[in-house]
């Protein structure tokens, strides 16, 4: 399958859970077969609110074919996103997304799978346990939300139908976590999405007991973006604003100033360009570490700027 | 358009192979300038590009009922050629869905694909088959997912788990190989299948591909272009019969490289499975004679200059030290010194 982005979703039904919670429901916007989402892939919005266009990643906790469902938390000192679809979104709205992306997936060999989740962090571990429910492999899943939320959350493990998920409504108790990783069999694997202070805790724990790290497996989205910032071209004389949802590579390209390219993932080394002022933030595997620490040497196609503006010799 | 397949060709034994003219210029000619060196030249694979090799995600062209006549009697010869680890069921069944419909989708007229929910139906013209089954119900199918839908493809297939931030290769169809096993290497990491090839582990090629391919998307498949050459045009010069085709190699003179020396071309193209989130690897080979890839000016004059001034050890990793001289010498009349354009693409619109 090939796929160009955006795919086109419309919104298809949304119900309040909880004042917080709203469960999502998007179907393909043209009627073409939806790409599949397997377990623990994201999609990435682009909410377009009056104000500004804000692009977010939300797990997908269920795809059955013909639509994706989500579930979106509205975040007190959120960057506007989820304050947009709890305001804003309406049933039949249009909402372009990209192809589902599989940065946290279940990986085979392991004995058994613990599943630790706080809060909305939840949404990857619900479409886990439904998988490894139906496969018979061997999870338990452990669940902190807040006291008034019990119920919600009850409801949305219910569709699992396992014994083995446990609902706590506090947060872990100290020890609590590390107990509950020592009683684990050799061989367990680590699945976690929640608060930053909960997933250190586990960290903590998993590195104190001698886990290796590889059995600790957490939720990333995929950082295609980042701050925004400008670039100057020096020999064509351009100067460019690079947009918190676009690469340097692309706004050089929109600016229809020439530059070679292949891989665009920061492997191969065509894109590489003379570095002349301002601090890069390399994210590339091309470059060595000393070419990196020299800063005159940037990969546009996934690198950015850590300055508020470079200076390149094209 | 629909495709003249040429049923009757062989791989082995009396060699019926040849290549028609828009073959030849649909040919996924490997060399973008007049040397060769190992690079990370992957790049995004979409539909098009400088031949028409390019044109379809998996392409189908006229050897194609051959190809797979061929295949089932490695097949028969050697079950083992395609293998898979029992955890890659989800994969197998994310590959045929993959096949299947990038099939139907390029070539309409010879494969349908039909769906009511998991009740599928295949249809396979050229080959003659038409099945109907549960998608994800292996019983329902006559043979295991992967074996079934890759005996109904052109080129190779091996399938990559991905865990502890590498790739194992944890099963394959492999029929039409340039001299590896996967019998030997399944099971293996990205860095123990590649332990094999010279110098490009000094420039860190591996280490940046396997970066590369650990971020690979869904639905942004990638592809590269990888050679070798193969002395007649057989498909399976496996190191399991080495003893059959070794020899081969001995029967090349300056009469007779013209149409027995064949340029091996691999169209490797990678795709990420959304279910299983394994790797699919598909290397699909193409051969054309010396004579053959000649008949269009410039890769005459270019694969001239890239054999005469080839690496020593990629020359002899790729196995043409016994007759790359003479190769050498026999290309040298299609060289006229003239400057060529860059990029693979043929520079003619016909023969």
């Amino acid at each position: 399958m090939i796929r160009h982005d955006p795919l086109m979703l419309r919104v298809s039904r949304i119900e309040s859970l909880s004042p917080t919670l709203r469960r999502i429901i998007l179907k393909s916007a043209n009627g073409e077969p939806l790409p599949v989402a397997g377990p623990g892939a994201h999609l990435s919005l682009t909410l377009a609110s009056p104000k500004k266009v804000y692009r977010n990643s939300y797990s997908v906790v269920s795809f059955s074919g013909d639509h994706y469902e989500l579930i979106v938390r509205r975040v007190e000192d959120s960057r506007g996103g989820s304050a947009f679809v709890h305001e804003n979104l309406k049933e039949g709205d249009l909402l372009p997304s990209t192809v589902p992306l599989n940065l946290f997936p279940i990986q085979v060999g392991s004995r058994k799978r613990l599943l630790i989740g706080g809060g909305i962090g939840v949404t990857p571990l619900l479409s886990f346990a439904k998988v490894l429910q139906e496969s018979g492999d061997r999870f338990e899943m452990h669940q902190f939300v807040r006291e008034d939320e019990k119920e919600v959350f009850e409801n949305l493990v219910q569709g699992v139908g396992s014994k083995n998920i446990h609902i706590h409504t506090r947060r872990p108790k100290d020890g609590e976590i590390q107990a509950l990783l020592e009683e684990q069999p050799l061989g367990t694997s680590i699945y976690m999405c929640g608060p930053d202070g909960l997933m250190a805790a586990v960290d903590e724990a998993a590195e104190a007991l001698g886990w290796p790290e590889n059995h600790v497996h957490r939720e990333v989205f995929g950082a295609a973006g980042g701050k925004p910032f400008k670039a100057k071209l020096a020999k064509s004389g351009c100067e460019l604003e690079v947009g918190e949802n676009q690469s340097l590579l692309e706004a050089i390209e929109e600016a229809g100033v020439p530059i070679n390219s292949l891989c665009r993932g920061g492997a191969c080394g065509e894109c590489m360009t003379s570095l002349l002022e301002g601090d890069p933030e390399h994210r590339d595997h091309f470059l060595n570490k000393e070419e990196k620490e020299s800063g005159k040497l940037i990969m546009p196609c996934v690198s950015r700027a850590k300055s508020a503006q470079l200076v390149l010799d094209i | 358009m629909s495709i003249a397949y040429k049923p009757d060709e062989t791989f082995r034994d009396d060699f019926v192979y040849s290549n028609s003219d828009a073959a030849i210029l649909r040919f996924p000619f490997p060399f973008i300038e007049d040397e060769y060196m190992y690079s990370v030249n992957i790049e995004p694979h979409v539909r098009g590009g400088e031949t028409g090799a390019f044109d379809a995600v998996f392409d189908v062209d006229e050897h194609y009922i051959a190809e797979c006549r061929e295949r089932a009697m490695v097949l028969e010869q050697d079950p083992n050629r395609c293998m898979v680890l029992p955890h890659m069921m989800t994969a197998q069944w994310d590959t045929l869905e993959l096949i299947m419909e990038s099939l139907a989708e390029d070539y309409p007229e010879d494969f349908t694909l039909e769906k009511d929910g998991d009740a599928w139906t295949w249809t396979n013209r050229p080959l003659g088959i038409k099945d109907s089954f549960v998608f994800g119900d292996v019983d329902s199918l006559p043979l295991e997912p992967f074996e079934y839908i890759t005996r109904q493809a052109q080129g190779d297939f091996t399938l990559q788990d991905q865990r502890e931030n590498n790739l194992f290769m944890d099963g394959g169809m492999v029929t039409t190989q340039a001299d590896w096993s996967l019998e030997f290497d399944l099971g293996m990491s990205f860095h123990e299948w590649h332990g094999p090839v010279p110098v490009a582990h000094e420039i860190n090629v591996f280490d940046r591909a396997l970066q590369y391919l650990l971020r690979l998307q869904y639905g942004h498949p990638v592809r590269r272009l990888n050679w070798t050459m193969t002395v007649n045009p057989r498909l399976d010069t496996s190191p399991e019969n080495y003893p059959i085709w070794g020899p081969d190699r001995m029967t090349l003179t300056p009469e007779n490289i013209g149409g027995k020396l064949h340029l091996r071309v691999e169209l490797q193209t990678l795709f990420r499975l959304p279910r299983s989130n394994a790797i699919l690897f598909g290397i699909r080979c193409y051969l054309a004679s010396l004579d053959e890839l000649t008949s269009v000016p410039k890769w005459g004059r270019r694969l001239h200059r890239v054999l005469r001034d080839l690496h020593p050890e990629i020359a002899e990793y790729k196995g043409t030290t016994r007759y790359r001289e003479m190769a050498v010498e026999y290309l040298s009349q299609f060289d006229d010194g003239e400057p060529t354009s860059s990029g693979i693409g043929p520079d003619v619109e016909s023969l």
